[in-house]
This record gives C-alpha cells, structure tokens and sequence, in this order.
C-alpha cells in the first residue's frame, strides 16, 4: 500500500524523515518497497498570493493579465488562461524559478507580448488532483506571500510498503501509524473513527431501507441513510491524500468512501438509495449464470459462489468487490445508502480469482476483516458526509449481526517469551509495546497479581488484529517485533545429540557425479517436465505417466519417466549452438505412476508416497573424446559408454553384467540392460534385477531429435544400486604374502556367444583359485575360422595361503577347457 | 724398450683429439692392446737386468693406468656429448596443448552451491535428508498450517496432477515427514527440486531448488536461528557479512522473519564506487531467505511423534538455491541456469 507521508505525519510524528519513518517500518515488519516523491520538485517558490486586479489580455481573449500580491515590494505581473481567476482571490502562485512535478523549472515568459512572472496554479500543476478546469481558490483569511506548503501539501513522499497477508490492518494509513507509534513510542492522534457525526430528524434509517444477509457469506452488514447530499468535488486535502495514496479523486461521496478504507482498512460501498429498487436489500450467493454491469462498465457473469448485494429487483453490486452501475452514484443523487459489511473473507478471495477482478475492497475482505471496523468505517464516514456533503444523516444504524464477534483474550507467560526468543524482554517493556499495538490487559485470573514475572498475563485482542493474534506465539511475536529483532543475541543451539552428516546414498551420489566430471562430463539439470510428444519420440508411448492437471503448456505436461529426454535437448540446443560433440550427465528424479491419484487420502497419509521416484544417473555422450592436434577425435559410441558406467558401477562397488536388451529408443543392435549380479542377489535383494539401460541411440531417434549422431548412453537406478550394495564392507584380503600365477589364454568360440558367458565358463572352472579374468583382445579372422571369434584372455591364479604349484594350475586349465568345450568353445594353441 | 714418456704423450694428444667412439675403441686397442707397445714393453720386464725391473715395470703400470683414466674420462665426454646433440633434436614446442586433450569437466553451479550449503551445515550439526517431489497436499500445505483457503493452494501457485496430489512448492514438507519419522530432538537440512507455476522470466522459473532447514529441540530459540544463519552467512559470503532479521509472514512459522546479509559486493554500503550497488539495488542489505519459529499449530501435527509443542520448540527456513548461486557468481537471468549451455556452464563447477 502506498501511505503518503504527510498523512501519516499527522496521526504519528516522531520527528524523522520520510527515509528514517521507512526504516522503523521495515524493521517492524511493514516492508519499505520504495519511497517515492510526489508534488513538486522543491516547494521554495510556491506561495500565496491574492489577485489585486485582473484584465483581458489586450491581444488574446481567453488569456487574463493579473498583478498578484505576493508579499514582495512589487505585485507580481501574471498572464493566466482560467476562466475563473479574478480580483480579490486568493491563489497559489509559482514564481519563476519553482520546480514543477515534472521537474522542469518555471521560468519568466511573454505570452502574446506581456511578460508573465509566475504562474497562478490549478490543482493538478501540483499534483495535488487533476482538475484543470481553473485555478485553485484558497480560503481568503491565509495570508499574502506565506509558503504555499504551509497550506497545501504539494510535495510530499510516499512509502509503498508490502503488507503480509496477515496484517490487513496496515493496509490503512491509521493502521501503519499505529506501528509507528509502537515502534518509535511518538504519540497517536486519536483513532479517526472513533467519534460519530450527530444525526438529526425524527425518522430512521429503517425507515427507508430493510436489509436481509446470508450469514454463511456475510457476518455483519451496516447501513446508514443521508439525505440532502451535494455531490461535488472533494476539498483539496483529501483530494490530495487520496492522488498520493494512488486513488482518482471522482466526487466528494465516493472519494469519502476511497478516504475511510486508505485510513482504517475498512471498504464502504455508497449507494445512490434512490436507485436501489424496492427500498431493500438482500444479500444472497449468485443464482448460476445470473450476471451485472459493474462500475467498470463490464458485464460479468457470476457461478453460485458469488455473493451478491440485490435490491427488490436483481443485483446492485458484487458483495465486496465492486458495485453495479445500477446503483452508482452521480452528479444528480440526493440520498446515500452507505454500506460497511464484514464478507467471509475465503468467499471474496474465492470470487475475486473466479471473477479475475481484484479490487482495493477484495484485497482487504480477503484477509478477513473483523465485524467491529465495519461501524468504525460509518462513524468516520459519517462525519465527513456531513462535513464535506452537507448531508443531514438520518438516526439510527441499520445493523444486520446475527452472531456479534467475541473479544478473544490471549495469555502470555514472560518465562515462555524468554524461552522462545531466547532473549530477556522484561514485562514492563512487554506490556508498553503491547498497549501501543491497541492490545488491552486483562487482570490475570490465577493467583500472583499483575506485577508477578511468573504468572500468564492475558491480553485482549483489539478487533483490528483479531485475525492474527489468536495464541500466545502470536503475542510474543507481536512483542518481538516491535522490540527490534536487532536486539536479539547471537547463539548457537546447545545441540545434545546433533551429529551432521551425509547418508551413503548421498555421498556414492557425490562421488559417481564427481567421477563423471573428472572424465570430463558435464552436469546438466532439465526441467522434470516433458512432453508427451518426447516420450513418443522415445517409442516409449505406451509408457503409463504422470500428467500435470495445469501444466504451463502442452509441451511441460508430463513428469518425465527416464532423464534421457533432457540430455537430448540439451545436446541439441548446444549443436544448434556450434557444439556438437558433448558430454553430459544429469542426476535427478524421474517419475511414474503408482497408486490411483483420485484415492489420495484428505488426512495424514502416514508417510507414504503418492507417486514412484527414483534417483536416476543419465549420461548422453554425442563425442567420446575431443580430437587434439597429434590424435584423432574419438566418436561416441557403446563401449565409450560402458567405460563410464563400469567406472560408476565400480566406484559403487556393485556386481553386475550388461545383458543384450531391447530399448525401443535404441540402436537394435547396440542396446543392452544393466543387470544385478548374483553377488548382489545374495544380499537378498529382491527388487527389480534391471538397473538401466545402456547404448546406442537408434539413429533415427537422433535425427528426429536433431542431435548428431552416433550418440551413446546409458542411464541407471542409482537408488537401487545403493539399495544393492548396502552393508558393503572393504576388508583386507592377503595378495602379497604368496604370488599370483598369471596366464593369458586363447578361446575361440563361436560368433554369438557372448563374452560374459565365456567369462562364467572360466571362471566354474577356474574355481576358487581364480582370482580374476579379464578380456585383452579380440580376434576374428583365418586361425579363429569361420564363423568364430577368439578372445585373449588374462587369468590370475592365486591363494591365500601357499604358493601355487604348476600342478594346481593346469589342473584348473584342464578344468576351464572342460568348462569352455560344454558352451561350444575351445583354447587356441 | 719403448721411450715410455714419448709414447705417453702420443697416446694423450691421440686420445684427446678423438671425436667418436670407434676412434676411441681403435686407440684403446692401439696403445692398450694385446699388441701394443706398452703391452709389449711390461711383458719384456723380464728381459732387463734385475734392479731395472721395478722402476721400468712402475713407469710402465703408471703410464698404463694414466692412458686407461683418461680414455674412461674421453669416453664419457664424448657420450655426454652426443647424448645432448641427440636431446637436442628432440626438442618439443612446449606452448602447444596437452594430448590427447582431458578437459575438465564440470558439475552444474546450483549442484555446486548446494554441495556448499550442505557441507556448512553438516558442519553445524544438520544431516541432509531428501523427499519426494511428488507431494500430498497434506504434507505441502495443510500440515504446515495452510488453511483450506489458502491462496498458495490455488491452482493459480501450484501445480497439481490430482485435487490432493501436486508438485511440491516448497521443501517444507520434509519438515513434517521428517518429523513423523524421528522423534526430537532433530536437525536436519532438506534441499531439492521444487515447482511453481510461473511464466519464466529472469527471477522465476517453473523449477527451481531450496534448501529448507530444521532444528527442533527443548530450547532452540530464535536467537540461535541467528546465530546459525549467521554462521552460514559467513561461510557462504565472506567472514565480514552480517546477519539482519526483520519481521516477516509465513503460515508454518510464528514469530516469522525475513533474513536478509549484509551485501558482500558493496560491502553493505550500498555503493560501488560511485554507483549504486547493483548487487543489493543500493539498499545494504539481500533478503536471502524466509524464516521463523515452527507454529506450534505443525507441531500439533506431529505430536504422536513426540513434538509436543509446550515441551519442545525449534525454527525453520527455506532458502533459494539458484538465487544464492545467482548471487554469489553474479547470474543475471534464472532462465539461463536450466538451458545446460555448455558456454555456461564451464564456467562453473571445475574446483571444489
């Protein structure tokens, strides 16, 4: 909200500049959002001054030639265009040198020939309203060459603070000079709606109107009755207030509506009563479909949740929203019908979003007002009808209040502020700072007395906060708040059983995304959104997924199923960018399905989880090395893949295998599944066995995806990977006391036969004296004949416990011959 | 008998003036040799009158041993010599790159940040826990003390798949699944991925990352939220930032209050120079994270568990990953963080 200075000023003065009253705000909790400056630029050459005479320009007819007195030896010479301006007037004058709002400087100037030595002012060149029918007519008793700012308020700053949605009550100029007051201990003016207008007649304000609610939208509707009203322009002080605050000034009745909500918070709605059919009003939720012309000059069409204000005969305005033109009031009204209603605020916030119309009035209901400010707001109403309109108020309140608010009574216990602020506000302090929030303390019931520390004092909540301080931590804060969380000490939490750590899950995590980055990779993070488009890309249609109800566009509309979709479209976006090859990974979330969303339950789910999550380790490589200027570029392809994932894998300490597998995504003949080993099996692990996929990306895949090609990848269930390998001990095993027996082997198998299944065959017959097998060579060609393939083997033999005899080891050789004859292989000579 | 002297000085002057190993080898052969004269001579000592024997056998042995010293000595001349001709012409240029070339690669800097944030609250005494992205919205709103009419319930704030299933907004939740699971006392970290619907721009993604926080114990007070944001802030920004809590609104905390450091570009001058501090828009001060005491309303929630809220208490925050990162490395635009530009990128996330 904006709060202009000077207004506030008036309620609580303590002594500071516009910037030092934004800094006690700010620290109180009414956040300074910007200062601004309103009016003119410097108010040095504003003054009064008083027409002594004024004649037709002698070469322009609409143009007057004034001298003004402006308390200078010499009456200044003036030219003037306002049809209004004329002798004996007091005026306000700039003289030249004055800065005007726009901030230019006014300077002397002939206009057809006569020399002007200052400019008299309409209201607008001051940015005071923004009439500029004519010049302004100040009260003749000011006197002559006194600073116009001294009368009128033509500069003045403005703090736009962000009110929290708990304090509607600091959405009013009162209500901001009322934490001013608690902060800074100035005084308060007394509340300006604390005193009524005098009413006179002998009749009552039932008299001309009957009023029905709904109490399940309305919980207090009050209405008052003026006659006589003179619609006219607003006098410049308010109309000042309300240009500075951001409201248009329109005529002195709405502008008196404008003027109580900019000071208590409390919106009015005014009513031309004549126009309000069959003298009642009645106030009901929308009939479907049923629809209106607001002030706004827009139809709108209501669902059943609206509440409406009718008269006899149909709706006259959207019940804290916004009036209907029906009842508006203008130049010719005579009888006011003035409304202050307390709405159910979750009605108006539900309506407002339903109607995409957000008012001033719907932005304070919301936050749900209390009952009492609705009479607050006619007192203070009241007072300027009678004031500013001229209006006889007609006696008597019609006050529809089926169940009137209670006053809530709060306690609070000093040892528990201490407790919880960890800071020592002694009571006396406390209470102060409470007492100038408004609070009221009530005599304690239980025994110790009002000035005992120990005992609960208890607070009576006014009605300007009643939403937001309902216990006893809302009273602490309220008591923190206004004391300086500045003064608060510095310490650390005692921390008795608080050891920090990471869990392994994140640190094998930290460890497999640090390896990926020390072999060059880069880390991406995508969007956990896709599209379904994407997943069809994938041939992964018939994938069951997750759909966002109100996705930001058809493309962001599902939770992606596998972290592949975010790599491609980085991989593209950075070819598209000149950098074809790349090297990524992502480490995040992927998503599927697992209960019936509908069947979510509407209390505490007791920890369970809506939907399937699984930390995933993607990896795209569209490069396997760069090129450099002795060595070739390295394309990405499987086994350039497979490297990084054995290294993860290993790292991860897991026993695995790569088994061919169909990924529909994939090149058909370079796709394989990431398979638990047995030693994982045995940890009694009974999940899923599949932990990834791994490959080529079929090349058609990556022409629809606009990413170079060949491409390779691999993408793998890191949860289960920790979930296999928990409990994984290191423990010392002796390979140096007794030396290993190594010794490459030949084997020549057929074609399809795989190498792991070569490997198996070795390792039944090597038996427990094999340590290890690895694969360091491949042949194909005359020796290994037709239709075969010959792998060079390494064994390493070995045992813990004695030095390995020739004997020992060709037995195992004979073994692993056996072994390799049962798949169809043979050993090479 | 050879004039031993002479022959000395003939073999020194051929020797010295060698240039390679075979001539070496030859004059080895020459004058040490099966067959050289001074071979010749002390195998002829037998020859001469007994009392000639020792001083010309000593001459002889002297001369030789000279003669082996100082071809020893030529030889090793003549292979240090040609050892530097031959590194000579293996000379490389060594302002030519590394090959073949192993860039480094490089973690994304909101993974870098928040390894960072993790690590200094480890060190405080928080463990780093993790939950779901796909939330109930009891968990996401209504155990956190949003009322049925919230407006951040709306599907305006929040995305949703079902009426009670949705996209967390917040970390916040963990707080209470968390809490479910342990009894107090607790002090955990929470950080991860979170989702509002709004339309990109420069500081609002769809995405983004917090890092919430949680302590609950007998007498966490608000003072020691202070205190441990403040550690935090100096860790992340520097030893001289301070620590500034204001007032704030949040459902789930009560007193509640906005965090705001002291800017470390401007060194909460609010100026650089004479500029205004673009870091802090000349204010001082950066609002880094929203804050509070837990209400005692989410302790309700979850006093099966233990939290009963009259015997124990604590404090929550939630802080925004990519604008800490943003911050700290001087990004100007969210919307470039999720695009994985490798120009981006790299420069980011090498170092620890």
């Amino acid at each position: 909200v904006r709060a202009p200075f000077s207004w506030l000023r008036s309620y609580c003065d303590p002594g500071l500049t516009g910037e030092e009253v934004a800094d006690a705000l700010t620290m109180a909790g009414l956040k300074l959002e910007r200062l601004h400056r309103t009016g003119v630029g410097d108010s040095a050459a504003f003054v009064t001054g008083r027409v002594l005479d004024a004649e037709r320009h002698p070469n322009a007819d609409r143009l007057t030639v004034c001298r003004v007195d402006v308390g200078r030896a010499e009456p200044q010479t003036i030219v003037c265009g306002a049809p209004n301006v004329a002798a004996g007037q007091t005026v306000a004058v700039a003289l030249p040198g004055a800065v005007m709002p726009d901030g230019t400087t006014l300077g002397e100037a002939k206009l057809r020939g006569v020399a002007s030595h200052g400019m008299i002012l309409a209201e607008d060149e001051v940015g005071i309203g923004e009439d500029h029918q004519g010049i302004m007519v100040l009260d003749g008793g000011l006197p002559v060459g006194a600073p116009l700012a001294e009368h009128l308020p033509i500069a003045d700053e403005v703090l736009e603070l962000e009110i929290t949605p708990n304090r509607p009550d600091a959405m009013g100029v009162y209500g901001v000079a009322r934490d001013l007051h608690a902060a800074t201990g100035a005084p308060l003016a007394e509340d300006p709606t604390a005193a009524d207008a005098t009413s006179s007649g002998t009749d009552s304000a039932s008299d001309h109107i009957s009023i029905v609610i709904d109490p399940e939208v309305c919980l207090r509707f009050t209405a008052r009755v003026y006659e006589d009203v003179k619609i006219g322009p607003s006098p410049l002080w308010l109309k000042q207030r309300l240009m500075a605050a951001g409201q248009r000034p329109i005529s002195n009745v709405v502008d008196i509506t404008n003027y109580v909500m900019l000071t208590c918070s409390q919106p009015l709605h005014a009513f031309d009563l004549d126009r309000v059919r069959g003298g009642r009003i009645d106030v009901r939720r929308a009939r479907d479909g049923e629809a209106m012309v607001t002030l706004d000059d827009v139809e709108r069409t209501f669902g059943s949740e609206a509440a409406l204000v009718c008269d006899g005969e149909g709706p006259s305005g959207i019940a804290g929203i916004m009036g209907g033109q029906i009842s508006e009031v203008s130049g010719d009204t005579t009888r006011v019908l003035m409304e202050a209603a307390t709405w159910v605020g979750p009605n108006i916030m539900r309506t407002s979003k339903a109607l995409g119309l957000r008012t001033e009035a719907s932005a304070r209901f919301e936050k749900q007002l209390h009952p009492e400010l609705a009479m607050a707001g006619q007192r203070l109403a009241a007072r300027l009808m009678v004031e500013l309109c001229g209006a006889r108020m007609v006696p008597g309140t019609v006050d529809v209040y089926p169940t009137p608010a209670q006053a809530r009574v709060v306690p609070l216990r000093p040892a528990r502020m201490e407790r919880l602020l960890g800071e020592r506000i002694d009571a006396e302090t406390a209470s102060g700072i409470l007492e100038r929030l408004g609070f009221e303390g009530v005599r304690p019931l239980e025994s110790g007395g009002p000035g005992s520390e120990e005992s609960a004092q208890r607070w009576r909540v006014p009605p300007w906060r009643d939403s937001d301080v309902q216990r006893e931590a809302d009273l602490i804060e309220e008591v923190a708040r206004i004391h300086g969380l500045d003064k608060l000490p510095t310490t650390l939490p005692a921390r008795r059983q608080a050891v920090g750590r990471l869990t392994r899950s994140q640190r094998l995590r930290r460890r497999v995304e640090d390896l990926l980055r020390d072999r060059g990779l880069y880390e991406c993070i995508s969007y956990s959104f896709t599209s379904p488009a994407a997943i069809e890309r994938l041939r992964l249609g018939d994938l069951p997924l997750l759909r966002l109800d109100n996705p930001l566009g058809e493309d962001l509309s599902v939770m992606r199923p596998l972290l592949l979709p975010g790599l491609l479209d980085a991989a593209r976006h950075n070819s598209a960018h000149g950098r074809p090859g790349v090297r990524l990974f992502e480490s995040a979330h992927v998503y599927r399905p697992s209960e019936p969303l509908d069947a979510a339950p509407a209390d505490a789910p007791g920890g369970r989880l809506p939907a399937l999550e699984r930390h995933h380790l993607g990896v795209l490589l569209t490069e396997a090395a760069p090129g450099g200027w002795r060595s070739e570029r390295r394309p990405a392809d499987f086994f350039a893949a497979r490297a990084l994932l054995e290294a993860v894998l290993e790292v991860a300490g897991l026993d695995w295998y790569a088994e061919e597998g169909s990924h529909p995504f994939l090149h058909p003949g370079r796709s394989a599944s990431i398979v638990a080993g047995a030693g994982a099996r045995e940890l009694g692990w009974l999940g899923q066995r599949e932990l990834g996929w791994l490959g080529e990306l079929h090349p058609q895949v990556a022409r629809e995806w606009d990413v170079p090609a060949p491409a390779a990848a691999f993408e793998l269930d890191v949860e289960a990977v920790v979930e296999l390998t928990a409990g994984r001990e290191e423990v010392y095993g002796d390979v140096t006391s007794f030396p290993a027996v190594l010794q490459d082997i030949a084997v020549v198998v057929p074609e399809a036969l795989p190498a792991a299944d070569v490997e198996v065959a070795v390792r039944k017959g090597g038996g427990d004296l094999l340590a290890d097998v690895r694969v360091f060579d491949l042949y194909r060609g005359e020796q290994a004949g037709e239709g075969n393939k010959s792998l060079a083997m390494r064994l390493e033999f070995r045992a813990p416990d004695r030095t390995l005899t020739d004997e020992e080891v060709a037995g195992r050789r004979e073994a692993i011959e056996r072994e390799l004859a049962g798949i169809g292989g043979r050993l090479r000579a | 008998m050879p004039d031993l002297a002479q022959l000395q000085a003939d073999a020194e002057s051929a020797i010295g003036s060698a240039g390679s190993a075979a001539e070496l080898e030859e004059l080895r052969v020459r004058y040490l040799g099966r067959k050289s004269e001074l071979t010749a001579a002390l195998r002829s000592i037998g020859e001469l009158p007994p009392e000639q024997r020792g001083p010309v056998g000593k001459q002889a042995n002297e001369v030789r041993r000279a003669l082996e010293g100082l071809l020893e000595r030529r030889t090793a001349e003549l292979e240090a010599g040609e050892l530097d001709r031959r590194l000579a012409e293996d000379r490389v240029d060594v302002t030519l790159p590394g090959d073949p070339p192993l860039p480094a690669g490089h973690l994304h800097l909101v993974t870098q940040i928040r390894r960072r944030m993790e690590d200094i609250f480890v060190g405080l005494g928080f463990s780093v826990v993790e939950g779901p992205e796909i939330e109930y919205e009891y968990y996401n709103f209504t155990a956190l003390n949003h009322p049925p009419e919230h407006p951040a319930r709306a599907p305006q704030d929040t995305f949703y798949f079902a009426e009670r299933v949705l996209l967390r907004t917040h970390t916040s939740p963990m707080q209470v699944r968390a809490m479910e699971l342990q009894e107090p006392p607790i002090y955990i970290v929470v950080p991860g991925r979170v989702y509002r619907p709004d339309t990109p721009d420069a500081t609002h993604e769809a995405m983004f990352h917090q890092l919430e926080g949680l302590a609950i114990d007998e007498d966490i007070t608000l003072a020691d939220l202070q205190g441990c944001l403040l550690q935090f802030a100096r860790q992340m920004f520097g030893e001289e930032t301070e620590v500034r809590l204001r007032p704030g609104y949040f459902p789930f905390t009560e007193p509640s209050v906005e965090v705001d450091v002291s800017c470390f570009r401007c060194g909460g001058t609010g100026f650089q120079g004479p500029e205004r501090c673009g870091t802090c828009k000349g204010e001082g001060w950066i609002e880094i994270l929203g804050s509070g005491m837990v209400d005692p309303n989410v302790l309700d929630y979850v006093i099966a568990s233990g939290y009963d809220n009259e015997r124990v208490q604590g404090f929550a925050w939630g802080m925004g990953i990519e604008r800490i990162a943003m911050l700290v490395h001087q990004v100007p635009d969210l919307r470039m963080l999720f695009q994985n530009d490798l120009r981006l990128l790299e420069q980011f996330g090498a170092g620890p």
